[in-house]
């Protein structure tokens, strides 16, 4: 039944990253302005421009280009960045590491936050500490990433400048790195001065995307940790003698998770999705930064590349969730 | 005191404050012209990164200083509050139009309408948003229509998820079995029974979107591909403030204020529409 339900979700997923392929494929086509013309300096022969166009394939029909384009990317070729002259994967793979590390220390911040103030939440229920926390949570969640990004400028790079506000490294250091993922590589070569340096310039571009998440995490966490501490077996286990805190964390909290999981997953997404303003934002060298860069020189190609190695990063989260909370979920494991 | 009351009554001078708020704004954008005290696009470079008024070297009339430019920020705020309004209301209500409209198709009907609009969703929901709407801008070309009209293309499945899925459990309700034994046809239905019952989500959904058009608006217009460079817009200036940030930090702390103060009070009001009409706290 496990298997059923990952091959149903396998296949809607292509059906998804289809779609997802037409539609950018569309919308870029539609774009007024000669992305050929923009390559060439004043001056340059029809012929030029005709040979041009042949070379990236802008000669043919749009649905023939489509399938062109679509069976390259099928054989892992998504053709050649206009702007930067290079292959678009080898692009598009030399600056996924850094959004993902951003994206992953992101989310574990937003987790540890949104945990502890549900935990702290539900300990101090019905007084004054969990209305703070209602409070303060529906107000983070109301601000959006590019907001906190630019008071956490203001905070922490201005007016108390401790952490560093742009870039993703010192450009003074030397790095030995053999990848893109330096803050893995750094922690596995032990080279703990560069990962502070990482973590440094990482640490406001994550806690901007973190706090909406977080804000989220707690809301949830706090609501289900309440219901299930009403529940028997919790009951008995404070009539056992354990402290409220320590009833919430062997207790309760390992079944009030499933809900959040679920909520996680999702967000994890759009947490995702807010890279892309915030490392403009923060000048960090990611995926979303190029994206920009891209739409800005009308580079096609590698636009087409990023949206969908985007697209194909969020279903292959939702199939992840969704295969996690199967396996988690008694009443679906056993149906 | 049950749960309701009290979650109103904790509403109640929060809903206040943020309606105070957005009034303000919207009175100071409207008549821009009578209320900014100087001209929002006169440059003056005597006057540059003049500081506010409670500072030394601020200048009277320049309430809240200069950006780099020698252009007066308060003015630039009030006449920028013009666009990020527009934005609002248009584009808020062009994706609540859309959205709703295929949320109740789908909701309703059900069968291969509803699957051919879910798997549009899913498709649209595989999008960053973000790098959405500027590959939207960037294609349509900048300027305001082309703004509402990329935030209008993107968020229409926010409204349309939400209204689907309230729907589709209204179709199930008895009054919709006997509207349909009364002989109603089914478009009768949809529009007559089922859309007055999902018509609060989407009010507070109106609402909570007006506040995320705001901040796409000045999304865009901080990557320079809103309105026309001349015209400010929040974003804009908050560019310029991220720029000078370390010669005039007021550049950047002012439309900031501003635009979280106008996205924390819309979605205040869209809370507190949700809760005034949520069923299970009414």
């Amino acid at each position: 039944m496990l298997l059923q339900r990952f091959l149903v979700r396998l296949l809607t997923m292509l059906v998804t990253l289809f779609g997802v392929a037409i539609v950018v494929f569309v919308v870029i086509r539609v774009a007024p302005g000669d992305p050929i013309a923009m390559m060439l300096p004043p001056g340059a022969s029809d012929d030029d421009i005709a040979r041009l166009r042949a070379l990236y394939g802008l000669d043919k029909s749009i649905v023939q280009q489509f399938f062109i384009w679509l069976g390259g990317v099928l054989h892992g070729n998504f053709g050649t960045s206009i702007s930067l002259r290079q292959d678009v994967l080898g692009l598009v793979f030399n600056r996924l590491p850094a959004t993902l590390e951003l994206a992953t220390v992101a989310l574990l911040m937003a987790i540890a936050i949104g945990t502890t103030a549900a935990i702290l939440g539900a300990r101090s229920r019905g007084t004054a500490i969990e209305a703070g926390i209602d409070v303060a949570s529906g107000a983070t969640l109301s601000i959006p990433d590019f907001l906190w990004g630019l008071v956490l400028i203001l905070l922490f790079g201005v007016l108390v400048p401790v952490f560093d506000i742009s870039g993703r490294v010192s450009p003074q250091l030397d790095l030995p790195f053999a990848t893109q993922f330096y803050l893995v590589e750094s922690i596995l070569r032990l080279r703990f001065d560069l990962t502070w340096d990482l973590l440094k310039h990482m640490l406001m571009p994550a806690v901007a995307l973190a706090l909406p998440l977080a804000a989220i995490i707690a809301q949830l966490l706090k609501q289900s940790l309440k219901e299930v501490l009403d529940l028997d077996y919790v009951v008995l286990a404070r009539v056992k003698g354990f402290s409220e805190t320590q009833v919430i964390l062997r207790e309760a909290l390992k079944n009030a998770a499933l809900p959040t999981l679920t909520l996680v997953g999702v967000q994890f997404t759009f947490l995702i999705g807010g890279t892309v303003i915030v490392e403009r934002l923060f000048s960090y060298e990611g995926l979303g930064n190029m994206a920009i860069d891209a739409v800005i020189n009308r580079d096609l190609p590698l636009i087409q590349g990023i949206v969908l190695v985007f697209a194909l990063l969020f279903v292959l989260i939702n199939l992840a969730v969704d295969m996690m909370y199967a396996l988690l979920n008694p009443r679906l494991r056993h149906g | 005191m049950d749960e309701a009351s009290v979650a109103r009554g904790g509403l109640a001078p929060r809903l206040w404050l943020a309606g105070g708020w957005l009034l303000l704004a919207l009175v100071a954008a409207i008549f821009a012209p009578l209320i900014a005290p100087q001209d929002p696009l006169a440059q003056d470079l005597m006057l540059e990164r003049l500081p506010p008024f409670w500072l030394d070297g601020a200048e009277p009339g320049y309430w809240l200083g200069t950006d780099s430019l020698g252009r007066d920020l308060l003015s630039r705020l009030i006449f920028g509050g013009r666009i990020a309004f527009i934005v609002a209301f248009a584009a808020a209500t062009s994706a609540c139009l859309l959205g709703s409209a295929l949320g109740l198709i789908a909701g309703y009907f059900g069968g291969w309408p509803d699957r051919i609009i879910s798997r549009i969703v899913d498709v649209w929901m595989a999008f960053p948003p973000v790098l959405f709407a500027i590959l939207l801008v960037a294609v349509l070309g900048t300027g305001l229509s082309s703004v509402i009209l990329a935030i209008a293309i993107i968020d229409w499945t926010r409204f349309c998820r939400v209204i689907r899925a309230e729907a589709m459990s209204q179709a199930r309700m008895d009054y919709v079995e006997s509207a349909r034994i009364a002989g109603y046809g089914r478009m009768g239905i949809m529009l007559r029974e089922v859309l007055p019952n999902v018509l609060p989500s989407v009010v507070a959904l109106l609402s909570l979107e007006m506040g995320i058009a705001v901040i796409v608006e000045a999304i865009l217009s901080f990557v320079n591909l809103s309105i026309s460079t001349d015209d400010p817009t929040w974003g804009s200036i908050i560019a310029e403030g991220r720029l000078s940030i370390h010669q005039a930090w007021w550049v950047l702390v002012f439309p900031l204020i501003t635009l979280i103060l106008t996205v924390l009070s819309f979605s205040q009001f869209g809370e507190a529409l949700k809760a005034r009409f949520d069923p299970v706290l009414r």
